[in-house]
Parts: structure tokens; sequence; C-alpha cells
């Protein structure tokens, strides 16, 4: 017994060192003095005042900031309607292909997915003049790959709950509406925010659907990160990195504290 | 009720489901760098017989193939370990770990992979370590090379194998193991004979959400792989924003998806087999 503890314990902290090692690293080198990353001169913190300086980064994460509150927000609502009738409704015409339609985008290889929503916005573009890429198409990207992680989180939160309840408010004489917004919808509410929590990081987050999508005006702050690294390393973006670990963190534990608090 | 289902099925048909249509539509035409965009519609098999016949994307073909499996099996050796010692961690203790392995997931894809060209330069962190403890005298340089996309892609994806696998191993019966130890099996025989088989499901789970993405993945060859990495989903890039030949890219992507529709079919059927079990 006393072996296979020490055995865990190796494995763990092997396991755990292999993954916050590197970030630790990126987020040392932000107080780095030389512009190398891989020799230490001394504390500062002239970078951060850099990235705080830099107006095009600035722009692009205000661009991202806006898409993924919008995207989160849309692609709540209706990966909640998904994950309600994956959970509640067994049996309807064409069930089988709207399962796959809500799952497949978590395992879509992303390229594959971006051009053909560019495709999408170019060919609509040619026949009714709409929609102009840049926010709305970089939006509807993002709304359709986060619905599926929204209807997941809200279909194991509805599995996991007692339907009496809404059983009982049904035989009382509810609609299901009412019971819906009455029962239903206070007992998932964590669900819905933690997913939105999701959905609004993969916003924040996403590199290759965006560049499809985006056409030549938008920047988000991926793709400005993205041109910034291909010419090798960049102290700032180590600091910008700092920044979004932080987020993270913030941001998964208060999405932890939703889904644990019993409603 | 009907509107709760529509909205979902009428927004991923739009989005999802009716771009397939269009690439596919596309693939059997022909680049046309004149025209906006550049495209002439057509029936021609030209990039297809292309895609199956040149040296070079042959090689990205495999490559990717070659490069997913591998890195999904290492994801696996190291995953596996780590999902059950989670399991034999103190109750209290295990929400906490199991974050600890969420995080990397919630921060940025782009900065992870970042993370690890300081890290593998030929002056960087890990070569100055070899040197300095004489491990190795010349060490080389890691990045550019696809040692260094398989570390990346283990790195970047190995959230997405410990969270199936503990979902597969919590529910594991121990009794089940106390009763083989009862019975004379040895430690690794139970593991072989009862841990392992309980936890199929999500060793199954694990190496298709490693391996389909993997498979066409853009980020981590581009930055971290040289230019000797051919992987597929780097080739339909290129085509695309370097070469501008959409109809190309279009077969790339249409053989790419015929290529993984079977492991995202099985991933599905696995998904709504777990959903039923509740």
């Amino acid at each position: 017994m006393v072996g296979r503890a020490r055995f865990a314990l190796t494995v763990l902290a092997f396991g755990y060192a292999f993954l916050y090692l590197p970030i630790a690293l990126v987020i040392l080198y932000s107080f780095n003095e030389s512009r190398l990353v891989t020799v230490w001169a001394g504390f500062s913190t002239k970078w951060w005042s850099a990235l705080f300086a830099n107006e095009a980064m600035l722009r692009a994460a205000w661009l991202s900031l806006r898409i993924a509150l919008v995207s989160a927000t849309v692609a709540a609502v209706i990966g909640l309607a998904a994950g309600y009738v994956l959970a509640r409704v067994p049996r309807f015409f064409g069930r089988t292909l709207f399962g796959s339609l809500v799952i497949a985008p978590m395992v879509m290889p992303e390229v594959v997915m971006g051009i053909s929503m560019l495709l999408l916005f170019v060919v609509s573009d040619q026949l009714v003049s709409w929609p102009n890429r840049g926010f709305l198409t970089i939006a509807i990207a993002h709304i359709t790959f986060s619905i599926a992680f929204v209807a997941v989180v809200v279909q194991a939160r509805l599995a996991d709950f007692d339907r009496s309840l809404e059983e009982a408010a049904m035989d009382l004489g509810a609609t299901p509406w009412t019971t819906f917004r009455t029962i239903t919808l206070p007992l998932i509410a964590p669900a819905v925010g933690s997913g939105w929590l999701l959905a609004f990081t993969l916003s924040l987050d996403d590199l290759i659907l965006t560049q499809f999508v985006a056409g030549a005006q938008s920047e988000t702050l991926p793709m400005r990160v993205y041109s910034s690294v291909r010419l090798g390393v960049d102290p700032q973006i180590n600091a910008l990195a700092t920044i979004i670990v932080a987020v993270a963190a913030c941001a998964l534990i208060f999405s932890g504290w939703l889904t644990r608090r019993k409603a | 009720m009907r509107l709760v289902i529509a909205l979902p099925y009428v927004w991923l048909a739009t989005f999802f489901l009716l771009p397939f249509a269009l690439v596919l539509a596309i693939a059997f035409g022909t680049n046309n760098p004149d025209a906006v965009p550049p495209i002439d519609l057509g029936v021609s098999l030209k990039n297809f017989t292309l895609l199956f016949t040149d040296d070079l994307y042959l090689a990205a073909w495999l490559g990717s193939l070659r490069i997913a499996a591998t890195s999904t099996l290492v994801t696996l050796l190291l995953g596996y370990p780590m999902a059950y010692a989670i399991t034999r961690a103190r109750p209290s203790l295990r929400p906490l770990l199991l974050m600890a392995v969420i995080l990397p997931f919630w921060t940025s894809f782009l900065i992870r992979v970042y993370a690890w060209m300081g890290l593998l330069s030929s002056n960087g962190i890990l070569n100055q370590f070899l040197r300095n403890t004489g491990l190795v005298a010349d060490p080389g340089t890691i990045l550019g090379t696809e040692w260094a996309v398989h570390l990346g892609i283990v790195y970047a994806y190995l959230p997405f194998m410990v969270l199936p696998l503990y979902a597969s191993l919590e529910k594991l019966d121990t009794s089940l193991l106390e009763a083989a130890a009862d019975l004379g099996a040895s430690p690794i025989t139970a593991f072989f004979t009862v841990t392992l088989p309980q936890s199929l499901p999500g060793v199954v789970a694990g190496c298709l959400l490693v391996f389909i993405p993997a498979v066409g993945e853009f980020v981590i060859p581009d930055l971290l792989g040289g230019t000797d990495t051919l992987m597929i989903g780097k080739v339909l890039w290129d085509e695309f924003f370097l070469n501008s030949d959409w109809p190309l890219a279009s077969a790339v992507a249409i053989c790419l998806l015929v290529l993984l529709v079977g492991p995202i079919a099985l991933f599905q059927r696995q998904q709504a087999k777990s959903l039923e079990r509740q």
C-alpha cells in the first residue's frame, strides 16, 4: 500500500510539473530585464509597460473581448436549448442528426470548419451582399463551435437531477414553459453560467476559425499574438500570457464554484 | 417545444452542415486567380488526384497520421497513470487536482504552444539544462523538429486525455480488485484483467479527443515544427492563405473529413452510450 501511494505521488508530481513548468517559466520571464527569454538579466517591468503602450495589441484585445461577450451570450442561449432537448426530448424527427450536429463541432478539425464557414460567408456575400467579413462573421463562427460545449454541460446537469420536481409541477397544472422557467432553469442556471464562461474563454482564444472568417480589417487578440510569435519569442507576449493565465484561473475557480453550489 | 428544437437545429444546419456542402461543391472546381472569389466551378477531379499522387501531399497525409498516432499513444501513457493517481487521492483533494488538469485548457492554446518555443530553442532552457548537467554535450536544436511537434501535441492535449480517463476510472468498483487479490491475482494481473477493461470507454474517448484534432493540427507544426514537418492541416492553411488555391484547400478539407468520419462517428456513439448509462 505504501509503494502504491508513493507511485501515485510520483506520477502526480511529474504530471503537474510537466503541465505547469512551461507556464511558470513564461510568467517568470515576463519580468526579465533582457529581451532574450533564455538569459535571466535581473528583474524588470519594462515589458509590461511596453505591452500596455502597444496600441495594436490593446485594440485587438478590445475587439476580442466584445466578440467573446456577444458570442458567449448567444451560444449560452442556443446551447441551453440544445442541451435541454438532448436530455429531455427522447424522440422527434431527425433526433440522431440533431445529436450529431450538436456534438460534432467539438471534435471537428478547426481548419475544416474554418474554410467551410468562410466559403458560406463568401457565397452569401456574392448572393445577397451580406454579411461583411469582420465582427459579425467572427461572432457567428465562435457561436457555432461554442454551442456544443454549453450543451454538454447543460445536458450533464439535467441528467443529474431528479425529474420528479418537473413532473410534479406539470401535474399541478403548470404549462411546460412555466415549469421550465420556475423549476428547471433555476436548477440548471449554474451549468448555463459555467457554459457561458467556457464559451467566453474559447472565443477569446480562437485563432484558426477567426483567421479564416475575419476579413482584412479586423484583428483579434490571438491573431495579433500569432503574427508576433511567428517572428520569435517576445517578452511582451510573456506579459500578456501572465494576464491570460490569471484571468483563466479566476474564470475556472468561479465556474467550479458555480457548478458545485447546489441550487 | 418546437421552437426549442428548431433554434439549435436551424443554426447548426445553416452554419455547420450547409458549409460542408459548399466545400464539397468547390473542391471539384478549379483555381482561377483572376476571379473574385478565385474559383471556377466545375466537375474536375484534378484536385483529388493531385492530393493522392503528388509525393508532397502523400507525405503530409502519412506524416499527420503518424505524428497524431504516436502523440496520442504517448499522451495515453502519460495521462493514464495521472488519472489513476487522481482517483486514488483523498476525496477532498480530488476536485482540486482535477481543476489543476483543466486550468491549462482554459488558458490560451496559442500561449501554451508559445511557452515551448522559448524552452526548446537552441539556447533555450532545456538545452542549457542538458549542457550544464552534462547529460548531453551537444543537444542540438529541438525546436523545428518532429520531436518538438510531438511534445507540443502531448502537452496541449493532455487534459483531454486525463478527463475522460478519470471519469471512467472513478466509477471503477474497487471490490472487484479486492476479489481479484483474494483469488491470488498479482496487482499487475488485476490491473490488466479488471481495471483496464473497465476503463476502456475512457481510453477510447480520450484517444479520440486527442487523435482527431491532432491529425488536423495547424498551430503546433507551424510554431514548433520545421520546414520538413509535413502535416495536412498546415498544407490546407498554406494552400488557402499563401497560394490562394481555394478549390485545392477545399479538397484537402473534404479528404480530411472523410478520413476522420470514422473516428468522429465512434466518438459520438460513445458519447450517446455514456448518456444512456446516466
